[in-house]
């Protein structure tokens, strides 16, 4: 492969699931969880997709696709959920959402 | 030469990458962590394209920074003003401890890539020009993958009945 090899991929893609972590353990607001979540979910694909490359089998290819539609699954219902919350007039903010009933 | 292309636009899709997913982290208003996601998407479409994953490139752009990030930003249109939560919460010690955490597990990735970096890492396989192409995938899912293609489906489905029930609540109680 010209340019450069797995490794790399794998470092940026490392990189980019701490700060996806980081950004779900630290902010409060579930949009933005949501979106770390995301970056989470990415980092993971990039890898999948490196690692389809690097052993020339097309299966890590149709598992990021599985992912992404996961993903997509997920936040149809992580945005239901906080436009729920915004209508029942709970506190955006996930340290003060501690009530499971409904 | 093409080489040097290839670094280069490696190198301007990963600074945009880590730039973006900072900014997604840290940015207050969650409609510019949204755009900035957006940026994110498509930089790693980029890494898909330099990996010949065309088919997934086109997939993510479509239904990732396309459709999933535009009912982001619906949303977050919606709550408005009611979307700020404060930056972070709790009182500093969780606040360090969620740094730490995200740290280790950082530093935990990258020991196991260390450690996994010898021979296995440098020379990718031969491919045909085939490799990710929309024919290929589609020939996947439809033969060994079958059963994950369904099943995603089903997933897919049982979200959006979730979404509708989650959206159409008739009762108006207050919590807090």
């Amino acid at each position: 492969m010209s340019g450069p090899g797995v490794g790399w991929y794998l470092i940026v893609a490392a990189i980019l699931f701490g700060t996806g972590a980081l950004g779900v353990m630290l902010r409060r607001s579930p949009l933005i969880v949501l979106l770390s979540l995301e970056l989470m979910l990415n980092a993971a694909n990039l890898t999948l997709v490196a690692f389809a490359r690097q052993t020339g089998s097309l299966d890590g290819q149709v598992f990021a696709l599985a992912v992404m539609a996961v993903a997509a699954a997920e936040v149809a219902i992580g945005l239901g959920l906080i436009v729920a919350m915004a209508r029942r007039g709970v506190a955006l903010d996930v340290d003060r959402a501690r009530a499971l009933r409904g | 030469m093409g080489n040097f292309l290839v670094w280069l636009v490696w190198f301007l899709a990963a600074g945009g990458c880590l730039a973006t997913g900072v900014a997604v982290v840290s940015v207050t208003n969650p409609f510019y962590s949204a755009l900035a996601l957006i940026g994110n998407l498509a930089s790693l479409a980029v890494f898909y394209l330099l990996l010949s994953a065309e088919f997934l490139a086109a997939a993510q752009v479509l239904v990732y920074a396309g459709s999933v990030m535009v009912m982001f930003l619906f949303v977050v249109a919606y709550l408005g003003g009611r979307a700020d939560a404060p930056w972070a919460g709790g009182p500093p010690l969780v606040r360090t401890a969620a740094v730490v955490a995200a740290a280790a597990l950082l530093v935990e990735v990258v020991v196991v890539l260390g450690l996994a970096w010898g021979d296995n890492l440098n020379d990718a396989a031969e491919i045909s020009d085939a490799f990710g192409s929309p024919g290929s995938i589609g020939e996947l899912f439809l033969t060994d993958q079958l059963l994950a293609f369904e099943i995603t489906s089903i997933v897919l489905l049982v979200a959006a009945v979730g979404g509708v029930i989650l959206g159409t609540t008739p009762e108006k109680r207050e919590i807090e």
